[in-house]
């Protein structure tokens, strides 16, 4: 038997002994007898009435089975039907009421089923538990948002009170009042003669009547306003619906095209007044170009299209509606040109250049518009934009220009557009090289002279590119011109004047990251005298290797230049006595023996050797576990194979990179604090799994350094408080509003084993809460 | 008898009445409003001479405004709408024409905002998502509070301004004089001392005091506001740096052997003799720290607290004659012969940072008071100013006709540089912004060589010592024009100063808490959670935060067979597998593509060169 139906048998059981037994039924017992009774009496005076006519005597009498002995009366199987009734056996001729009571309780016995075996006690006691436990979780359960709310609270106030009620308004607390003075009465008096409100609004009866005036006054023309839109809008309505009743299809094309022409010709308008404006519009328009585009609604694959267009061959009108309608999707998908005719000529050209394969390469190194092919078509019709984009650049643009123009009027053989192109990269060349120097004179003036040094800095930069530019060309002369190789090279130099573009700051940044890809050996040649740092510079460019090239150069700065650069000298109003009387010269050789007198110590050389060593010293070092002599020949001069070394050599784990990584200048020691450590918070409280989740909730200072008073106080509010000298009652369902519960709550019981489980946890842990909480 | 007509004790709260009245009375004061507020901010009023000065003067010590860190948190917040109909009115009937909170100007809204919401957190449960809310709410609440105290902060900074085309360098101080008022005017002006030699200066923190001690032996200490002498003796020994300690009651001397504490009467209280030879001492406020260098090359920190040695460093750099702090996070900065500047804290054996900033020896280092700039002169005549925040590179260099030889801050961020008997002033754009070294925005004549230079706290006053003796000059907008009556108050009593002292000792940040970025220390040390982490592993043999293997639910109805459920849990781990594999890739992906330079374009005919 299912634990669970004993559960439930007992519940009802604990049910039925609430309810008490219903007092009839011994009553509906007799009546039931007395039926039967009467009935069968009924059957048989209906049978022997039936037996009369003779017909069954002899069925009555008849027999079925053999045996010894014989009724002397023929005992007929008359009321076979029913059962034999025990009481019908106890009962005497007479019925006697002395039996009655025990045919009763016989027949109670037998209206009760066969009883269950009773189940073991354990069983019994766990179905007892877990009953009980239902109805107490089922109580206790009303507490949840208690405990939730006292959890989420900022603060607890105990012994637990009525909560105050919040301060009541001021006229609240006067509405009370009464004056009483003489003076008081006196006051009020005068003004109740002179119709002074006295209380709430602060308004006479007459300003009241004037405001009111007002308000009518408004609140008539406001109606009439109302009026007027509403009949407008009646009268647009019924237009529209009568425009829509039209059926001619006619009109509605014209009343369309009409609305077409009509949004052109005010586009146009628009184009000269407002130019903004109109360019929204352009969008618009080419928007619904897009639209029709991606549409197939005007193409020949609708129903309508393939109906007509198997008509087509025959029908002439079909045909020419096709017609019609092709070219409505060509004039929707036309493309809106506000165009010139040079423009059209330069596309021509572009037709032509595109035939040539190599342009694709020589395009893409333009490096001033994103789009080699976007640049190319806007160099003629927006020329205003160019000369606001670069000044410097237009005059070679407008020779770029005269120079395609020109090449245009000839008959166009592909010799010549080779020829064009050449032309046109050297002009690429020369204007980029041209930018580099340009670009800083320009800065030079508009930015603020504190970034001269790193100006400086560029153009000394930029001079090393072009030397070494220069040093490819001839390099590539002298192979034997492969204009290939040549190409590849613009590229980064060309990525230059962007970088130069940018503000300065950016500027310094990127040297930054340069400065951090230097080298160890770089660092080395860097401390040298400066020329000799430029030919050392120079020299590794004409060597083949070509990485080693490319670190040259990314080393752009080096600390050398960051020491040494001219920073503009200031010109005191006031310059000291003492050097008052120098001339510039005397200054210039001041500066020299200056120079002269630091040349021994180089500072610079001092402090890379310090900061080499300190980034030694802060590697995590390799541990080296080989032992010699073991597994080979061991002895003096004899050292492990390399083999070995490797094997038995663990690598440490690479560190996280250097703060002072990108920093040539500045070494960071990478040491702990273990004094500061010790204050710092080493476990993460409960609910944080990741400390920098904490470390958010730990951000804002609590101190009354950083705060206002207020704050301050409110941050550091202890959670609970306590009023001394007061007893703490525990918690009571009356202090929160509850009724105090009776237990005759209907007990629900679980149906599942496993969630009852669970509901025990929380059970407990609802009462580990409670405890501390409440 | 009449009385007052009294609403029934049971009436509704008056605001149900307004709300059905039709429309509101309109008030005059309704009406004006608005212009007042559109021109609520007048120009600063402008002299006939058009050169206008306005040295700041403290008038109340009672600005019950805490601010050692400026903290003006900001809100979000907008203003609450002109009329809003759930306003309460009051007994009078009268609506609030500025209902609601008053608004927090929104443009400071990042200054305080703490909490660095720039990094993204993980996803987080619920309840540390509720956690994290509260902390934000918080912060926001407690940053209102501050922006609306920033009301309090009623004094402005005083300027100087030339007229059209004018230069201000050109002002000179009998100028200044002649157009401030009488008390301000009364600052500025000269000790002739030429006897004692070169002087020394330091103001006490207060900005009330005034300290100084000339080479030949001479020390003085004054009231110099109402030049009301404390004390003045002579030591009968070089004197070679002078320095209030906590309070203008304690004044260390840094005489030819030791290191001397006097009180304010001139009464010698302590001789330290541990200290011998220092050349430069800085005292660090909050940490009751008097840092000296000395001839020695040593770096010692001394307690004045308790009068012990935190720690005495070697700076291994030869005589240490150049130290300035860092009022931000206590940090000391020494600068070397070898024309490198080490950042110190008494936590550490070695410098925190070490800074190249010159060719040759570095002659003086100045902190600006938000640790964000420090300027150094060198040998080599150059003036730069560094960026301290993180980068350490000069964002201005200047190349001076005879170089700086002393360098200080002021409050407000103005760099002075005393060049022989000259000091220039240089001025930035705002209170945050590095002075630019384009213009001089003051300048001045001394009748000697400048040996020492402070700006006097909440005056706009500039502390010069030479060897003629002490000037006082005004510099209008130097430092900060409201003081803080609990911090640093110039008007307090001895009382004041004497509770001022028992809270100050109370809030005494310990030592070893300088570092570089004190902001760290509101972080969690990684490095020893980790470790623990790793032991509570190695002594649960498991890991409890580890994430549970998959384990696959029963099936009912018979489908859950042993076979089924090996399958589903392969399945899961293949799956997690994949994705690990997936994760690797994408790594490996990144790292090439960040090793590939992407400078050079790599052209289709690439693949013909050999």
């Amino acid at each position: 038997m299912n634990v669970n139906q004993v559960a439930e048998n007992l519940a009802l059981s604990h049910q039925e002994e609430l309810v008490d037994l219903p007092k009839n039924y011994p009553l509906s017992e007799n009546e039931d007898e007395g039926d039967r009774d009467g009935e069968r009496k009924h059957q048989k005076l209906l049978e022997a009435i039936s037996s009369l006519d003779g017909k069954n005597r002899r069925k009555l009498a008849e027999r079925s089975e053999a045996s010894l002995k014989v009724s002397e009366f023929s005992v007929s199987s008359e009321g076979s039907g029913e059962k034999l009734v025990l009481a019908d056996l106890l009962e005497p001729v007479k019925t006697s009421s002395s039996l009655a009571t025990i045919k009763k309780q016989l027949n109670r016995v037998k209206s009760k089923k066969v009883v269950e075996l009773p189940l073991n006690k354990e069983k019994i006691e766990q179905i007892h538990r877990e009953v009980a436990f239902s109805k107490t979780s089922q109580v206790l359960s009303k507490w949840d948002p208690i405990i939730l709310k006292n959890q989420q609270a900022e603060q607890l106030v105990f012994p637990l009170g009525k909560e105050q009620p919040a301060i009541a308004p001021i006229e609240h607390a006067l509405s009370g009042w009464k004056a009483r003075t003489p003076l008081e009465q006196e006051i009020f008096n005068l003004l109740h003669k002179n119709k002074q409100p006295v209380t709430d609004p602060l308004l006479t009866p007459m300003e009241k009547a004037s405001l009111q005036a007002m308000s009518l006054e408004e609140a008539k023309m406001h109606r009439a306003e109302l009026q007027r839109a509403r009949a407008l809008q009646s009268y647009y309505e019924a237009k529209a619906r009568k425009e829509k009743k039209i059926k001619s299809k006619k009109y509605h094309r014209v009343v369309k095209k009409g609305k077409a022409k009509k949004a052109l010709k005010e586009f146009e308008q628009l184009q000269k007044v407002n130019p903004t404006v109109a360019l929204e519009e352009m969008e618009k328009i080419e928007n619904a170009r897009m639209m029709e585009r991606m549409s197939l609604k005007h193409q020949n694959s609708g129903k309508w299209a393939k109906s007509k267009a198997i008509m087509a061959k025959y029908d002439l009108e079909a045909r020419q509606a096709m017609q019609e309608q092709l070219a409505q999707n060509k004039e929707l998908t036309q493309k809106l040109q506000v165009a010139s005719e040079s423009e059209e000529e330069e596309g021509g050209t572009e037709v032509e250049e595109l035939l040539v394969p190599h342009v694709v390469n020589e395009v893409q190194m333009n490096v001033d518009g994103p789009n080699p092919w976007m640049f190319r078509s806007c160099t003629s019709d927006t020329k205003e934009a160019a000369t606001q984009e670069d000044p410097e650049q237009l005059p070679e643009l407008a020779a770029h220009e005269v120079s395609a123009s020109g090449a245009e009027e000839r008959p166009v053989a592909e010799e010549e557009i080779l020829l064009r192109e050449f032309e046109e990269r050297q002009s690429l060349r020369k204007r980029s090289e041209l930018n580099q120097d340009a670009e800083p004179a320009s800065s030079q003036e508009t930015k603020d002279s504190s970034s001269q040094e790193v100006l400086s800095e560029l153009r000394a930069l930029s001079q090393k590119l072009k030397e070494k530019h220069q040093s490819r060309k001839q390099k590539a002369s002298s192979e034997g011109t492969v204009p290939q190789v040549q190409r590849e090279e613009p590229a980064p130099e060309e990525a230059e004047p962007l970088l130069l573009q940018r503000s300065e700051r950016v500027q310094t940044l990127e040297e930054l990251e340069e400065l951090g890809k230097e080298d160890c050996f770089q660092n080395k040649e860097l401390p040298r005298p400066v020329l000799e740092g430029q030919q050392s510079e120079r020299t590794p460019n004409n060597r083949p290797d070509a990485p080693k090239e490319k670190k040259e150069k990314e080393q752009l700065i080096n600390l050398q230049n960051f020491l040494t650069t001219q920073s503009p000298s200031m010109r005191s109003l006031a310059v000291p006595t003492i050097i008052e009387e120098l001339e510039d010269e005397e200054e210039r050789d001041q500066r020299q023996m200056i120079k002269e007198a630091f040349a021994g110590d180089d500072v610079i050389r001092d402090f890379l050797k310090e900061k080499r060593e300190a980034v030694e010293a802060s590697k995590p070092k390799d541990v080296d576990l080989t032992l010699p002599g073991w597994g080979e020949w061991g002895g003096v001069g004899l050292k492990p194979s390399a083999k070995k070394r490797r094997q038995f050599l663990i690598k440490a784990p690479e560190g996280p990179p250097r703060k002072d990584k990108n920093l040539p200048n500045v070494i960071i020691s990478e040491k702990r604090n273990i004094h500061a450590a010790a204050h710092q918070v080493q476990v993460l409280p409960y609910p944080f799994t990741h400390h920098r989740q904490f470390e958010r909730t730990i951000q804002t200072p609590i101190g009354s350094t950083w705060n206002t008073q207020r704050a301050f106080q409110k941050l550091t509010t202890p959670k609970v408080v306590t009023k001394p000298g007061h007893i703490i009652k525990p918690i009571k369902a009356e202090d929160v509003g509850y009724q105090s519960s009776s237990r005759s709550d209907l007990p629900v019981i679980q149906r599942n084993p496993k969630r009852i489980t669970t509901r025990h946890n929380k059970e407990e842990k609802l009462a580990g809460c409670s405890v501390s909480r409440l | 008898m009449e009385t007052a007509p009294k609403p029934g004790k049971d009436v509704p709260p008056k605001k149900d009445k307004l709300q059905t009245k039709r429309k509101k009375p309109r008030r005059y004061w309704e009406e004006e409003t608005v212009p007042t507020t559109a021109g609520a901010s007048p120009g600063p009023p402008r002299n006939k001479k058009n050169r206008e000065l306005r040295p700041q003067r403290p008038k109340n010590a009672h600005i019950l405004k805490k601010s050692r860190i400026s903290k003006k948190p900001q809100v979000p917040k907008k203003p609450r709408e002109w009329k809003n109909p759930e306003s309460q009115s009051g007994l009078s009937g009268a609506q609030d024409p500025f209902p609601g909170p008053a608004p927090v100007p929104v443009e400071v809204v990042q200054k305080f905002c703490r909490i660095d919401k720039s990094r993204k957190l993980l996803h987080s449960k619920a309840k540390t998502r509720s956690r994290l809310e509260v902390a934000e709410a918080e912060e926001e609440e407690t940053s209102i509070k501050a922006a609306r105290s920033e009301l309090l902060l009623a004094e402005e900074p005083g300027f100087l301004e030339g007229e059209d085309g004018e230069d201000t360098a050109k002002i000179c101080q009998a100028d200044i004089v002649e157009a401030v008022d009488i008390a301000s005017a009364a600052k500025h002006f000269d000790l002739n001392l030429r006897q004692f030699g070169p002087y020394r200066l330091n103001y006490s923190r207060t900005g009330r005091h005034l300290a100084f001690g000339g080479r030949r032996g001479h020390v003085a200490a004054l009231d110099w506001v109402t030049k009301k002498l404390m004390c003045e003796i002579n030591v009968m020994e070089a004197v070679r740096d002078i320095r209030f300690l906590h309070s203008e009651a304690l004044l260390a001397v840094a005489q030819n052997r030791w290191l001397h504490i006097y009180d304010n009467q001139g009464i010698e209280l302590h001789c330290i003799r541990r200290c011998d030879r220092v050349t430069r001492l800085e005292f660090l406020p909050f940490h009751f720290l008097l840092a000296t260098a000395s001839e020695t090359g040593f770096l010692t920190y001394l307690d004045v607290s308790v009068g012990k040695i935190v720690a005495a460093l070697n700076a291994r750099a030869g005589r240490l004659d150049v130290m300035s702090q860092n009022p931000y996070n206590a940090v000391i900065h020494l600068g070397h012969s070898n024309g490198t500047v080490s950042l110190w804290s008494p936590a550490m054996k070695e410098p925190l940072a070490k800074i190249l900033c010159h060719r040759g020896g570095v002659r003086a280092v100045a902190v600006d008071s938000t640790g964000t700039y420090m300027a150094t002169s060198g040998l080599d005549h150059q003036l730069k100013i560094f960026d301290l925040r993180g980068t350490y590179q000069p964002l201005s260099t200047r190349t001076l006709p005879h170089g700086a030889g002393h360098l200080a801050f002021s409050q407000r961020g103005l760099l002075v540089a005393g060049m022989g008997d000259v000091v220039n002033i240089w001025a930035g754009q705002g209170k945050a912004s590095p002075p630019s070294l384009e213009q001089p925005y003051l300048t001045h004549r001394l009748s000697g060589p400048v040996h020492g230079l402070q700006f006097c706290p909440f005056e706009d006053v500039l502390g010069v010592g030479h060897t003629g003796g002490i000037t006082s000059m005004l510099v209008p907008g130097a430092s900060e024009p409201n003081f803080d009556g609990l911090e640093s108050n110039p008007y307090r009593s001895r009382k004041q100063r004497q509770e001022w002292e028992v809270k100050a000792l109370l809030e005494k940040v310990p030592a070893e808490l300088i570092c570089l970025d004190p902001r760290a220390l509101a972080e969690v040390d990684v490095i020893s959670l980790e470790q623990g982490k790793k032991e509570q592993i190695e002594r649960l043999g498991y890991d409890p935060q580890a994430k549970a293997p998959f384990q696959p639910k029963p099936k009912q109805k018979g489908r859950s067979s042993t076979a089924s459920l090996v399958k589903r849990k392969r399945k899961v781990m293949d799956e997690e597998h994949r994705d690990k594999v997936r994760q690797s890739l994408q790594q490996q992906h990144h790292k090439e593509a960040k090793a590939k330079p992407t400078g050079a374009r790599p052209s289709a005919l690439d693949r013909f060169v050999r």
